[in-house]
C-alpha cells in the first residue's frame, strides 16, 4: 500500500478517472459501449481468454520484447544508463499490436465480422489490418489525408494486408479527424462492427481496456529490470500522444514510488509557439472530445485546435484521461520534446546503437538524453522504444532534401 | 411554464404535430441566422433547434459538417449564438429555442456562465449530442435553477433500462433518432419507428419527436402519424448550402421545404 495505490483502482464504475474520462457519446453508441464493457469485464478475468491472449503475444507478436542496454549511447552521454524496451521488435514494428490482438479477440468473441480503426502514423492501422487478416475479419481504416500523404508506406502495407484505407479530408485531415470518421462509421454500422481504438482515449471502457492490453510492456520491463539491473530502474520515459505506450510501460510501476516517470509530448516547433501537440505540458484546459473529458487543446470558444508534430502518431489535441489524472496527482511528470531535438535523437540512436527509432519514440529518447546527462552512471532509465523508424524514412529523407 | 411545454400543450390541445427545424447558427454567415429563424417560424415551425457550430461534429454527416465549417470560417462562437437568440427574442417571445451541439464549447465557457447567459438570451432547452444523462449530473441542477430544459436523445439501440433512465431525466421532449447513422443519412423505416415508439409511450408522457431521415412532406406526414413531432435538419441545411453564395434566396428556400411539411402534417 503506497500513496499511489488508489490510482490502481480506477476507473470508477462510470469510467471516470477523477474528473476525467467518462462516456460522452451520442445515444446510438451507448448500447454498444455497455455491451463491450460487459464482454470485456467478463473476459478480463477469464483464464482461457488470457491464455489465448498470452499465447498470441508469445508466438505471433514475439514477446517478451528485450530490454536492451544502450551502453554505447549511455557512455557517450556520460550519465545514467539507458535501457530500451524494444517494442520496435514486435511483429508489425510497434507496441500497437499488443492492443489490437486483445481487441480483435474481443471482436471475435462478440461475433462481429467487421473491424474499423483510426490511425495517425499508420502503426495502429497496420496492427489492426494484420490481426484482421489473421482472424479473417473485414477491416476498414480511417486515416487523415495529410497522414496518408506522409505515411505512404504504411498505407500500402495496410492495403496489402487486405484492409480498405479511407483518407479523411475533413477538418485538419489528421488523427482527430480520422477518429471522428471512425465514430461516424461505427454509429452507422454498430450491429456488425467492432471499433478497435488505438489508444487509451475514447469513451469508457476503451481507456481502461487498452491500458490493460498494453500493460504487458511494463510487466515485462519490471521483471527484466530486476533480472538485468538487479533492482527497479530510477526512471521510466515514454512518449505520449494519446498515451498508450506510456501507460503500458508505467501502469505496472504505478505503486513503485521510487520510480520516477516522465511522459514526453510532442513539442513541435516549441510549446511557447503554439505549434505543438502537448496538451499536458501546455496546461491546456479540460474539455470533452471523442467520448472523454481530458486536457484538450481548444480555443477560448471550445473549438478543437489544430496540432503540429513531426510525428503523425503524436499529432492529437487530447490525451488519455488517465494521464490527465496522473499529471494532476503528480505521479507522472509530463514534458515536451521539440521536433529538432527529436530528429537529433533519431539520428543518434541510429548511428550509435544501430537502432532506427520511430519519430514518436524518438521524443522519449530526446528527453531521456537530457535526463541521463544530469544523472550518475549508477542510475538507470528505461525508455520505451515504442516503434521502429522504417515508416519515417520518407519524412527524414525529405528534411535531408531527398525524395524517393 | 417553459415555452417548450407551453408549445407542446397547445399543439396537443389542437391535435397537431410539432414541426421542428434545425439550422446551424452562423451558416453561411452569422448575420443571416436570425432572419432564417424568423423565416422558419413564418413557415409554421413550432420549436427551433439552433445548432452551435463545432470543429469536430462526430455524430453529423457531411451536410452538417460543412455547415459547421462555413459557420466557423466566419468565427461563429457559442457567445455569438447566444447573441443571435437574444436578437431573435426581440421580436419573437413565444417560439421555443433549443440549442443543439456538442459539449466542449459549453465546457470552455463554464457551466455557470453558460446557463446564466443562455437563460438571459432566451434559450429554452439544450441538447448536447455527446452528453447522455449519466454525464449531465453536474450541469443538470444548474439547468433546473435557470429554467433550461434538458433534451435527450433516444436511439434504436437504446435498451429498455436506458430508455427508462433517459425518460426519467428528459424534459421538454425526447428526440428519437430514427436510424443508426449520422445526420443526413438515408431513408427511415416508419413502421420500425412506430414499433420502437410504442414502448416509450408506456414510460413517459413527454412528447416523442423523431429526427434523422425526414426529407420532405411525405416522410414528415408518415412520421407525424406515429410521433408527436418531426425534426428536420439536413434537408434544410442542404438548401442553405446550395444558396450559400446568394443568401437572400435562403429564407424562401427554407419556407418552401417547411411549408410542404407543415401542409402535409396538418392535412
Amino acid at each position: 500500500m503506497t500513496k499511489f495505490s488508489d490510482l490502481t483502482r480506477l476507473p470508477d464504475a462510470q469510467g471516470h478517472f477523477g474528473p476525467y474520462g467518462g462516456r460522452f457519446v451520442s445515444e446510438t453508441l451507448s448500447f454498444a459501449l455497455e455491451e463491450l464493457e460487459k464482454v470485456y469485464m467478463s473476459l478480463r478475468d477469464d483464464a482461457d481468454f488470457q491464455a489465448e491472449f498470452d499465447r498470441d503475444l508469445a508466438h505471433y507478436v514475439g514477446r517478451p520484447s528485450p530490454l536492451y542496454h544502450a551502453e554505447r549511447w549511455s557512455k557517450q552521454i556520460g550519465g545514467a544508463q539507458i535501457w530500451l524496451k524494444r517494442e520496435d521488435l514486435n511483429h508489425t514494428g510497434a507496441h500497437k499490436v499488443n492492443n489490437t490482438i486483445g481487441q480483435a479477440l474481443l471482436a471475435k468473441k462478440s461475433g462481429k465480422p467487421r473491424v474499423i480503426a483510426e490511425t495517425g502514423a499508420g502503426q495502429h492501422g497496420v496492427a489492426t489490418a494484420t490481426v484482421a487478416a489473421r482472424l479473417g475479419l473485414k477491416c476498414e481504416i480511417y486515416m487523415g489525408a495529410e497522414d496518408v500523404e506522409r505515411q505512404k508506406l504504411n498505407v500500402y502495407r495496410m492495403r496489402l494486408l487486405g484492409a480498405e484505407v479511407h483518407p479523411v479530408e475533413s477538418g485538419s485531415r489528421t488523427l482527430k479527424d480520422a477518429m471522428n470518421e471512425a465514430l461516424r462509421d461505427w454509429v452507422t454500422n454498430v450491429d456488425d462492427t467492432f471499433y478497435i481504438i488505438g489508444t487509451v482515449a475514447g469513451p469508457h471502457p476503451y481507456p481502461a481496456m487498452v491500458r490493460d492490453f498494453t500493460s504487458v510492456i511494463g510487466r515485462e520491463a519490471r521483471e527484466q529490470s530486476f533480472a538485468q539491473i538487479g533492482r527497479l530502474p530510477d526512471a521510466l520515459v515514454a512518449c505520449v500522444g494519446g498515451g498508450s505506450n506510456a501507460i503500458g510501460l508505467f501502469y505496472p510501476f504505478l505503486e513503485d514510488e521510487e520510480v520516477a516517470m516522465v511522459g514526453v509530448e510532442a513539442g513541435g516547433d516549441g510549446v511557447e509557439t503554439g505549434r505543438h501537440a502537448a496538451p499536458l505540458t501546455a496546461n491546456a484546459p479540460s474539455g470533452v472530445l471523442h467520448g472523454n473529458r481530458t486536457y484538450l487543446m481548444s480555443d477560448a470558444s471550445g473549438q478543437v485546435s489544430d496540432t503540429h508534430s513531426i510525428s503523425a502518431g503524436l499529432d492529437y489535441p487530447g490525451v488519455g484521461p488517465e494521464h490527465a489524472l496522473w499529471k494532476d496527482v503528480g505521479r507522472v511528470n509530463y514534458v515536451a520534446a521539440n521536433d529538432d531535438a527529436v530528429l537529433e535523437a533519431f539520428r543518434e540512436l541510429t548511428r550509435i546503437e544501430g537502432i532506427m527509432p520511430a519519430l514518436e519514440s524518438a521524443h522519449a529518447l530526446a528527453h531521456a538524453k537530457v535526463m541521463a546527462a544530469s544523472m550518475r552512471p549508477d542510475q538507470h532509465i528505461v525508455v520505451n522504444l515504442s516503434g521502429r523508424g522504417d515508416k519515417d524514412i520518407h519524412t527524414v529523407a525529405k528534411l535531408d532534401g531527398l525524395e524517393f | 411554464m417553459n415555452r417548450i411545454d407551453q408549445r407542446f400543450a397547445a399543439l396537443k390541445a389542437q391535435s397537431r404535430r410539432a414541426l421542428i427545424p434545425y439550422i446551424t447558427a452562423g451558416d453561411p454567415a452569422p448575420q443571416y441566422t436570425v432572419g432564417f429563424m424568423h423565416a422558419c417560424v413564418e413557415a409554421g415551425a413550432d420549436v427551433l433547434e439552433l445548432g452551435v457550430p463545432f470543429s469536430d461534429p462526430m455524430a453529423d454527416g457531411p451536410v452538417i459538417q460543412k455547415a459547421c465549417e462555413r459557420a466557423l470560417k466566419h468565427g461563429t462562437r457559442l457567445a455569438d449564438v447566444l447573441d443571435m437568440v437574444a436578437s431573435f427574442r426581440e421580436s419573437d417571445s413565444t417560439t421555443p429555442v433549443v440549442l443543439m451541439g456538442y459539449l466542449n464549447p459549453i465546457e470552455r465557457m463554464g457551466y455557470e456562465a453558460f446557463v446564466r447567459r443562455a437563460r438571459d438570451a432566451g434559450v429554452d432547452g439544450v441538447l448536447m449530442v455527446d452528453m447522455p444523462p449519466e454525464e449531465a449530473t453536474a450541469i443538470a441542477p444548474l439547468f433546473a435553477e435557470y429554467g433550461l430544459q434538458s433534451i435527450f436523445l433516444l436511439a434504436p439501440t437504446t435498451s429498455s433500462s436506458r430508455a427508462a433512465t433517459i425518460c426519467a431525466h428528459g424534459e421538454g421532449y425526447l428526440y428519437y433518432v430514427s436510424l443508426k447513422g449520422v445526420t443526413g443519412a438515408a431513408s427511415l423505416d416508419v413502421e420500425a419507428v412506430a414499433r420502437q415508439l410504442a414502448p416509450l409511450r408506456e414510460m413517459t408522457d413527454l412528447p416523442l419527436c423523431v429526427g434523422f431521415g425526414i426529407r420532405d412532406g411525405e416522410t414528415a406526414a408518415a412520421v407525424g402519424r406515429v410521433a408527436d413531432g418531426v425534426i428536420v435538419g439536413s434537408a434544410l441545411v442542404s438548401r442553405i448550402a446550395e444558396n450559400a453564395e446568394r443568401p437572400e434566396a435562403i429564407p424562401a428556400a427554407l419556407k418552401a421545404v417547411l411549408g410542404d411539411m407543415r401542409d402535409a402534417l396538418d392535412r
